[in-house]
């Protein structure tokens, strides 16, 4: 997914001349079914959940909506769960640990097929093949590879001599089990965003480079790196806003077990909401209301940079 | 390095990649009698139809409600999103840039939060567990994607096209769909195939909206199966083979605009 901060320089780039009065009907016209909407679809129920996140819910209070009004109480109870500290601890693991990952290895194989040889096309396509798949696709083949009596992984392991790991099933490598999981999916976005970037560098200036003697090494840290900061930083900024989010892969494999052992933000709230016989729709919608401000603050930088650089 | 020496080591990074994919289509055709085989097995040598009986026996009505609500959220996409991009590209309305700002906000909110909105809203309304229902919601991953990838592709249809229809008399109406959305058809290509791998792999909405539902998506078939601990890995990746057919479709059949799909905005030209 990515967005288009771009579409939006641009608009407002173009020389604004004003439509006539008729003509701003008629603009109108056509935006009003994606106004309503944005208001229906998007705006109410982001109302509605911080409305839960400021009521005392209970599950009969719930179905008839006259839960009473009590602040910031659910904001409290969650900062005070000894949930929140892992959790919070986690999502930042998990974020950057995948985005660190995604963007070195999807910056590497982009450089690689950059270079024009025989099928490079071809295969580049096909390492989009992880993006593209269902999350529960990818997740329950991930965990039954990293089963830990009968998967793959630990059989690869015991070839080399490295005693079987517990990949989903322990607390000290759950996390990391759904990190893989996710560096997996994440590559082919940074590979093929990363890739476009590379095209936008005219070949003049490596081949300036080449013959001012760089080699390979020095051409891609002084030349190619540095012309490519822009789409990088783009790449990493929309990369955590999506990394953020992430929750079909970890409620899939692990729930965000065991014993919270890989619980982020958005497992957390769908376990306070969903997750139990006796929900918590409160604290539920506060921990996903604390997950927007998150998101947000990374997507209002995103869009920032990209205007500053669109000017 | 030499031409051929490149082309192995991306044959061989492509493999490494590939190759959880190579090994759910593997474990699909095991036997459950070798699913626990010390060494597990490579290649399904002795293999079994078993995961794929079970397919057909008990996920097709779940691929189905996946067909149904993928092609309802194509259409409810577009006919919000390309209007909204025709004004928001040629129009030029007052308040248009704070739009496609909000638009751009509005992707970057957590699905799962989205969900939980709904489902507050959709319990008053009793449209929980409803196929529409499940629409709607899965429309929203998509609306604002698409409305900016219209607005970025609507904007590069030369004026002269649009001011010479409106010579002949006809109206913006008019404009827009004889002219526009012929012309449009990349835009509109993209912006379908996204819409409907996207409310087919969709797993949050499903779970939360339709867990309890009569027709549920393919998505919550697999979950089940997992759920249950049949263990039956077989069928569970054999369904898993099955779900992954749409983004296999999309990938040989439409690449180049998956590729537009992904850069489009991220990066400017």
């Amino acid at each position: 997914m990515t967005s288009h901060a771009s579409t939006l320089a641009r608009t407002r780039e173009k020389p604004r001349v004003r439509p006539a009065g008729h003509d701003r009907l008629a603009a109108w016209a056509f935006l009003a079914p994606v106004v309503v909407y944005l208001v229906a679809f998007y705006a109410y129920p982001l109302y509605r959940n911080l409305d839960l996140s400021l009521r005392h819910y209970t599950v009969r209070s719930f179905v008839r909506g006259d839960a009473p009004f009590s602040g910031l109480d659910n904001y409290r109870t969650v900062f005070a769960d000894p949930t929140f500290g892992p959790a919070l601890l986690h999502t930042l693991v998990f974020t950057v640990a995948s985005i660190a990952v995604q963007f070195a290895a999807g910056l590497a194989l982009a450089v690689f097929f950059a270079q024009h040889f025989r099928l490079s096309s071809t295969l580049r396509a096909l390492f989009l093949v992880p993006w593209l798949l269902p999350l529960i696709v990818s997740a329950s083949t991930w965990s039954w590879m990293l089963n830990s009596d009968s998967g793959v992984v630990n059989h690869a392991l015991s070839l080399v001599n490295v005693d079987a790991v517990n990949w989903l099933t322990s607390p000290d490598w759950a996390l990391a089990s759904v990190v893989i999981a996710n560096i997996w999916i994440g590559i082919p976005f940074n590979l093929v965003v990363l890739h476009s970037g590379l095209q936008a560098i005219p070949a003049e200036v490596h081949e300036a480079a080449a013959i001012d003697g760089a080699n390979g090494w020095q051409r891609f840290w002084r030349v190619t790196f540095p012309l490519l900061r822009p789409v990088s930083a783009i790449t990493l900024l929309l990369g955590l806003v999506y990394t953020l989010k992430v929750f079909d892969i970890i409620w899939i494999m692990t729930k965000g077990g065991p014993a919270d052992a890989s619980t982020t933000f958005a497992t957390w709230s769908y376990r306070l909401s969903f997750g139990n016989l006796l929900p918590e729709f409160g604290p539920g919608a506060a921990v996903g209301n604390l997950l927007i401000v998150m998101a947000l603050v990374f997507g209002l930088l995103y869009i920032r940079i990209q205007r500053r650089q669109s000017l | 390095m030499r031409q051929y020496a490149k082309t192995g080591l991306g044959l061989l990074f492509t493999a490494i990649m590939l190759f959880p994919v190579y090994w759910m289509v593997n474990v699909s055709f095991t036997k459950d009698t070798d699913m626990r085989a010390d060494p597990p097995h490579l290649f399904p040598w002795d293999g079994t139809l078993e995961g794929y009986r079970a397919v057909l026996d008990q996920q097709l009505p779940y691929l189905g409600t996946s067909l149904i609500v993928g092609l309802g959220t194509v259409a409810l996409t577009l006919v919000l999103a390309a209007p909204a991009g025709y004004a928001l590209a040629k129009l030029r309305p007052q308040g248009g840039g704070t739009l496609s700002f909000v638009l751009l906000i509005a992707q970057m909110i957590p699905g799962i939060i989205m969900a939980m909105g709904f489902y507050a809203i959709y319990l008053r309304l009793g449209v929980l567990n409803t196929i529409p229902g499940l629409i709607l919601a899965d429309s929203t991953i998509a609306v604002p994607f698409s409305v900016l990838i219209f607005t970025a592709f609507m904007s590069g249809i030369p004026d002269e096209l649009i001011n010479a229809a409106q010579i002949d008399g006809a109206s913006r109406w008019r404009t827009f769909r004889s002219v526009i959305l012929p012309v449009s058809r990349n835009a509109i290509v993209t912006v379908s195939l996204f819409a409907f791998l996207w409310a087919w792999s969709d797993f949050v909405f499903a779970t939360t909206l339709d867990g309890g539902g009569d027709h549920q998506p393919i998505t919550l078939g697999i979950y089940h199966y997992i759920g249950n601990n049949n263990q039956q890995w077989n069928a569970i990746m054999a369904t898993a083979v099955v779900a992954s057919i749409p983004a296999t479709l999309l990938l040989i059949l439409a690449q180049r605009y998956v590729a537009a799909g992904v850069t489009a905005g991220a990066v400017k030209d």
